[in-house]
């Protein structure tokens, strides 16, 4: 990671191993699936700073991976990120440039701005040429004001009042689209946050699970993990299970008493090799 | 025939972008007698459709693309079926006026029976179904994604009836439903904000609710609307008019002058 703060990337992205991958899909072998993460993450400016929204549910094709994995990833203090497209691309590129912010607050004595995650993030993912696949929603409260701004995969920002992204994003746009307004109050853009992830959540196949939301202000960070969880565990009896002792009928008992004998050794070789 | 196709430049498969569009088709077919609808040309998009308190009410935009073209802006792409049904239409243009011409003969012929009943949206949109699967099945659909909805009297008093039928010959019915890119943009908010026996008003707030996010967002729509009612005592198609738009938030002002480089 120091290494790549003090020497500038040389070149693109590259491509030397493409001509052997190739010969080596021609010759039968299946590459790997990647886990998509099927996302609704969104975000929104209120009055005092951001929101930020996502739900729980990372897909590996057809298949429920995670049901409740973390897509409101740290980059900064006051800045946090929400990532779409394939689970490692995203992690992997935020902790990278969340570290290089560390790294960054350090050199300058600063609060991170975020223009500077934005720019970090644009040039990596532009210089991968889109292999890289991560659609991000970056917002956070800095100095100069509150800012929001989507991340596309090839490199291309755009700076909005609300955005959406992932596979649930039109269902979460139809949302702000039909209900959004200049100057929400916090309770307002929270509710307005979990409105649309709820709509990505149960309109698209992409997304459920539950809602995680964070909200960002002016020296404040509150991350609400899994703020509503519209899609309980239900069991068959409503007052669910409770086993009694005595349910069980208990045919017959064996106890073995296990030795105890623990050896100390003072003063050993400790952890050669 | 050789030359003609050849002149074409390129042809074969491939989508004619603003080309001939009779030529594009021949030189797809290859040399046979028959021709497929390989894909659609003039189009419409998406229509969306709930009921509410007094039968059903339709709404779509006026426009009708050539691929990437806005080509015609009033063009009616609901239209009334009989006494008891409105049916509205996205996709291929000259299909929905195929689909309007059988409509025409299956009514008309209906009504020579001279019997007092008349057929309602239910028989339609059957009919409409058997129609478009056994077109697809001969791989020469009408490429359309079909609205049917209506009002009729039954044994249990009036009853209103919305379904939907595609290209494929998939159809069902719901209380509210949209096509093309309604299903990802107006059916959110429809199963949201859509409840049992709204009142006109409501359900015209909600409808134009769902146009305007479908104004913003989808491509091919434009901005001028029109509304169809259907209730007992008939159909009507409101006249087409414009929805507000609201650009004025202060971050559309300068987007990228907190960072420079960003759109």
């Amino acid at each position: 990671m120091t290494g790549s703060m003090d020497l500038p990337a040389k070149g693109g992205f590259s491509f030397d191993l493409c001509r052997r991958n190739n010969m080596l899909q021609k010759n039968g072998l299946k590459l790997p699936g990647f886990r998509k993460t099927g996302t609704t993450i969104v975000g929104l400016v209120f009055q005092d700073g951001v929101v930020l929204g996502a739900d729980t549910r990372a897909t590996e094709g057809p298949i429920v991976a995670d049901k409740n994995c973390e897509k409101i990833h740290f980059m900064a203090p006051n800045i946090y990120c929400c990532g779409a497209g394939t689970a490692a691309d995203t992690e992997a590129v935020t902790d990278m440039v969340s570290s290089q912010l560390q790294l960054h607050r350090y050199a300058t004595g600063r609060e991170s701005r975020v223009v500077t995650a934005l720019t970090l993030l644009k040039s990596h993912l532009f210089r991968y040429q889109g292999h890289v696949s991560a659609a991000l929603v970056l917002g956070g409260v800095d100095c100069t004001g509150p800012h929001l701004h989507t991340v596309y995969p090839h490199g291309s920002t755009d700076t909005l009042p609300f955005a959406t992204m992932g596979s649930g994003s039109l269902a979460a746009m139809s949302v702000f689209e039909s209900k959004y307004k200049e100057g929400l109050t916090r309770e307002e853009g929270i509710q307005l946050v979990s409105d649309a992830i709820c709509a990505g959540i149960f309109n698209d196949l992409g997304s459920g699970s539950n809602v995680d939301v964070c909200v960002i202000t002016k020296g404040k960070t509150e991350y609400l993990r899994n703020h509503q969880l519209p899609n309980p565990r239900t069991y068959a009896s409503s007052k669910g299970y409770s086993f009694t002792k005595g349910q069980t009928e208990v045919l017959s008992t064996k106890i073995t008493p296990l030795k105890q004998k623990v050896e100390v050794t003072e003063g050993g070789d400790a952890m050669e090799e | 025939m050789d030359g003609f196709s050849k002149s074409i430049g390129g042809g074969g498969p491939n989508v004619p972008a603003g080309s001939h569009p009779a030529g594009g088709s021949q030189a797809a077919a290859g040399g046979g007698a028959t021709q497929r609808t390989q894909y659609p040309y003039v189009t419409g998009t998406s229509v969306i459709a709930l009921k509410y308190k007094d039968g059903v009410i339709m709404a779509c935009d006026t426009g009708a693309s050539y691929g990437s073209t806005l080509r015609y802006k009033s063009v009616e792409r609901i239209k009334a079926v009989g006494k008891h049904s409105i049916i509205g239409a996205s996709g291929e243009y000259s299909d929905f006026q195929e689909i309007l011409r059988y409509l025409d003969e299956l009514t008309l012929s209906d009504h020579m029976w001279d019997d007092g009943n008349s057929l309602g949206p239910k028989e339609i949109h059957s009919y409409l179904t058997r129609v478009m699967y056994n077109r697809r099945n001969k791989f020469d659909p009408l490429w359309n994604s079909l609205v049917i909805g209506g009002v009729k009297k039954g044994p249990k008093g009036d009853e209103k009836y919305l379904g939907m039928v595609n290209m494929i010959g998939t159809h069902f019915e719901e209380n509210h439903v949209a096509t093309g890119f309604g299903n990802h943009l107006a059916i959110p908010i429809l199963r949201a904000e859509w409840h049992e026996d709204m009142t006109f008003e409501e359900a015209v707030k909600l409808v134009e609710k769902c146009l305007l996010v479908l104004l913003y967002r989808d491509r091919s729509s434009i901005n001028k609307f029109q509304i169809a009612k259907i209730t007992t005592e008939g159909s009507t198609i409101y006249p087409p008019y414009s929805l507000k738009t609201y650009w004025g938030f202060t971050h559309f002002e300068n987007p990228a002058q907190g960072a420079v480089g960003s759109w």
